[in-house]
């Protein structure tokens, strides 16, 4: 088993990184093989942010994705098939570079997402970094709309592996 | 040890098969909470919500305490491993995002090199 695994090529991907940089603040990091301006666009065009937002694994998809990438632009993203939406303003937008938004859809002190693209050697550290109002709030903070699913799957996850049983086999 | 096991297996799985309980499951998830918050939540009564938590409790997948009059419940989780599991949650749909990311990071420098070859021509 761990000889098969050590014989296949490494993926070349590059690590991703979250730690909880105080009681209010995420901070998720990864670079990316490119330069600033492509990760940049990638981020603030709706038909390219689309294509990676929602990765297939968690089986949703948006019906629309609307962003009006400027200093208070705003931005919307709708999910199918219950229209469910993602909303905010931008604060900040220095292209290539930064961007600072609002996520207003759980009403007032949502919290408040910054994105740094920083250029090195053709490579970007990307940096995301989330201010919620309170610990409360970064607590309950979910991984977005798939969130209750996942975390059902990993309740049941403990759960299997409380009581012993194997996952394994069919 | 086995039948231990299978009762315990068959008591979570009959837990987990009710709606009203899957929901007081993610309730839970967010803040604890006492029995009369999720009867009126749930829109039931106290009596009917005891025996919701009271099947949850004896699945071992919620825990509760009674302080004066008031039966606080919990996720019967190791509360150590929460943290971790947060954090491992977020970090998994994060690498998920940016390993798309890095195609369409990849699709567009090729696009550029072969725009720049033909600018060039």
């Amino acid at each position: 088993m761990d000889a098969r695994r050590e014989s296949e090529p490494t993926p070349m991907k590059n690590p991703t990184t979250v730690a909880r940089r105080s009681e209010r603040e995420l901070v998720v990091t990864r670079t990316f093989n490119g330069p600033a301006r492509i990760v940049f666009e990638a981020w603030t065009r709706p038909e390219l942010f689309t294509r990676w937002w929602l990765p297939k694994s968690m089986d949703m998809s948006l019906r629309s994705c609307e962003m009006d990438v400027r200093v208070g632009g705003k931005y919307r993203l709708e999910f199918e098939p219950d229209g469910f939406a993602f909303f905010g303003t931008y604060l900040e937008v220095i292209p290539n570079s930064r961007l600072v938004w609002t996520n207003e859809e759980g009403g007032e002190g949502g919290p408040v997402t910054t994105v740094t693209f920083e250029e090195k050697d053709g490579k970007t550290l990307l940096v995301m970094h989330e201010l919620h109002s309170s610990k409360e709030a970064l607590d309950a903070a979910g991984t977005g709309a798939a969130d209750a699913m996942v975390e059902t799957f990993a309740q049941l996850d403990e759960l299997l592996l409380t009581l012993g049983a194997s996952v394994g086999g069919s | 040890m086995v039948q231990y096991s299978r009762t315990r297996f068959d008591a979570s799985f009959a837990a987990l098969s009710d709606a009203t309980r899957r929901g007081v499951l993610e309730q839970l998830g967010r803040a604890d909470a006492s029995i009369t918050d999720l009867a009126d939540k749930f829109h039931m009564t106290l009596t009917g919500m005891k025996k919701h938590v009271g099947v949850l409790e004896q699945a071992g997948l919620v825990t509760t305490q009674k302080v004066g009059r008031v039966r606080t419940c919990r996720l019967g989780l190791r509360r150590l491993d929460e943290e971790a599991a947060w954090i491992e949650r977020h970090r998994q749909l994060w690498a998920a995002r940016f390993d798309e990311l890095d195609k369409v990071v990849e699709e567009l420098k090729r696009k550029e090199k072969v725009d720049g070859r033909k600018k060039r021509e």
